[in-house]
């Protein structure tokens, strides 16, 4: 049995286990990676909504784009007709950062860090990625790297430096079960661990969660997944049309007040920095039927 | 010295492609899983599987090959799946054949191995008594992850996910759900028991006889059970 009790920016790893409790240890976490092993679960929509939900909470964050070759960041940040240098520039030492990096338009405090798409993910040179991650520490109170699907090399970058990981995942087996993989990965592979420091913090977000196909039994219920990951549950987003609308346009979807998919990355957002709120968007949308019958859109 | 000369046992061994011992990144890669876990390693017995390998046709070449696992604390103890040249200069190595291989002289190749008869007689000796400890693993087994309890028991405080895999020489003793597989008596002893929590498994097996998921029987899914081997059978019973 896992017992969540707080997921947040002071993290406290908390669990109660058949053995009992575990020690307690409070860090700043600083550097988050959002990963998943499964491709395509929406690594790029949290990276990009958590982001901006940090940075309107007033935080000053910066989301680097780790998923070199395929550079999908900047579009989901709308910012692909700003780019001139990348994270691969910088860490080839061809530019500086503040070359790289992209000043959101909508919030102060957000900054994009977008990647090659004319290179590998071999370019990402550990020491490099050391070196560039010190840098931003500096200047920033929190650092989302957005990971590559799989357990290769790039993945493994981008995940190596991590405070807090949020494991994204959709429900159903295969993305559970390569979601389980990474949480190992992250237990033996991560600086933390080589170091034998504290634990990365591991935490849950559910995506892509369609109530009524969980009710109709075709997809895992919340339960399910936390039972088998046994990691805190940090929220769940709905699948919801307005994040392919918000990708589409370039914003990030915490900007869409109408999107349910928004308010619920909000409040991940929210109890990642400590705050209590009640899990919304279990249940069917009763009010999607009603505009159905009567043929609004 | 009366009967019982030659016991059958099952064991489980390591088989390294041959063709990899040929790979730059081989040395590196091993030595790197060495370090990880060095207990399930050391003197661990090894066969080489010479399909589709080129060469070691030389007895000089498995002399090689013995001496680079060496290196790792790695035994080379047999071959597998050789041709018949290679078959002769792996014995005249001292190596042992491993089934199957392409031509033997003296055996006859079977597809599985058949576990040794159930015998009447008593044993003249009884199995020696594990040397290894009890090991303790914490955490959750995650899918691709591995614990082997060398020479003893293994016991788990959490659970053991799908696509993950714990075994031991002794007994396991899961307080978790067990989702993945558990391989119990894994050098053989066919005393050793399986413990869990509840019995989701992929796969159960005791001292080489196995179960997968679908010969569960369906009655004990989802139960906290104990899986012993009686007659030569693998038997779920509630705890
Ligand atoms: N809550 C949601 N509701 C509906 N669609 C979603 C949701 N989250 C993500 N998607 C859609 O799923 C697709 C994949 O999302 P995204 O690109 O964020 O995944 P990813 O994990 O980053 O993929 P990759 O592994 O390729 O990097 C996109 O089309 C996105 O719009
Ligand atoms: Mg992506």
């Amino acid at each position: 049995m896992t017992l969540i009790l707080r997921v947040s920016g002071r993290v406290l790893r908390e669990e109660a286990r058949v053995s009992g409790r575990r020690k307690e240890e409070a860090f700043l976490a600083k550097i988050i990676v959002v990963t998943s092993g499964k491709g395509g679960v929406g690594k790029t929509t949290t990276a990009a909504a958590f982001s901006a939900g940090l940075a309107l909470r007033g935080h000053k964050t910066v989301v680097i784009d780790f998923d070199v070759g395929l550079r999908n960041l900047d579009l989901v940040m709308g910012c692909e007709r700003r780019v001139v240098f990348d994270f691969i520039n910088v860490i080839n030492g061809d530019a500086k950062l503040n070359q790289a990096l992209i000043k959101d338009k909508r919030n102060d405090n957000l900054f994009i860090f977008p990647t090659s798409q004319t290179r590998d993910k071999e370019a990402l040179k550990r020491e490099g990625v050391d070196r560039v991650l010190a840098e931003l520490k500096e200047s920033f109170d929190y650092i989302i790297c957005d990971s590559p699907a799989g357990i290769e090399h790039g993945a493994i970058t981008a995940l190596y430096f991590a405070d807090c990981a949020i494991i994204v995942t959709n429900p159903e087996v295969s993305s559970v079960r390569d979601s389980d993989r990474i949480i190992g990965i992250l237990n033996s592979k991560s600086r933390r661990a080589e170091r034998g420091e504290t634990p990365v913090s591991v935490s849950l977000l559910l995506t892509r969660y369609a109530p009524d196909r969980v009710t109709k039994g075709e997809m895992l219920t919340v339960d399910d997944v936390k039972e088998i990951l046994s990691i805190p549950l940090l929220g769940v987003i709905p699948e919801s049309e307005s994040v392919l609308r918000a990708s589409n346009t370039g914003t990030p979807v915490v900007f869409d007040g109408e999107s349910p998919a928004g308010h619920a990355y909000l409040d991940a957002v929210a109890r990642f920095l400590g705050e209590q709120r009640e899990l919304r968007f279990l249940k069917p949308d009763r009010r999607g039927l009603f505009r159905l019958i009567f043929g609004r859109a | 010295m009366a009967g019982n000369l030659v016991q059958g046992a099952l064991f489980t061994v390591m088989v390294i492609r041959a063709g990899l011992l040929r790979d730059p990144a081989f040395d590196t890669e091993l030595a790197e899983q060495v370090r990880r876990s060095p207990r399930f390693f050391k003197n661990a017995p090894v066969v080489l599987d010479l399909k589709a390998a080129d060469g070691f046709g030389e007895v000089a070449e498995f002399a090689a090959a013995r001496e680079i696992l060496r290196r790792h604390t790695l035994t080379l103890v047999g071959i597998q799946n050789a041709l018949p040249a290679q078959f002769e200069a792996a014995a005249a190595a001292g190596l042992a054949s491993f089934a199957p291989n392409a031509r033997e002289p003296s055996r006859r190749v079977r597809p599985e191995p058949e576990p040794a008869p159930e015998r009447e007689a008593p044993a003249p000796l009884p199995p020696a008594s594990p040397v290894g400890r009890t090991r303790l693993v914490t955490e959750p087994v995650r899918s691709g992850m591995q614990v082997y309890a060398r020479g003893g028991d293994l016991v788990v405080l959490a659970p053991v996910s799908p696509g993950a895999e714990v075994a031991a020489d002794g007994h396991i003793h899961i307080y978790g759900a067990l989702r993945g597989r558990a391989l119990a008596g894994a050098s053989g002893d066919k005393d050793a028991r399986i413990f869990c929590s509840r019995l989701e498994a992929e796969l159960v097996s005791i001292a080489g006889r196995y179960l997968v998921s679908e010969q569960l029987p369906a009655d004990r899914l989802n139960l906290a059970v104990q899986i012993a081997l009686v007659d030569g059978r693998l038997t779920v019973t509630p705890n």
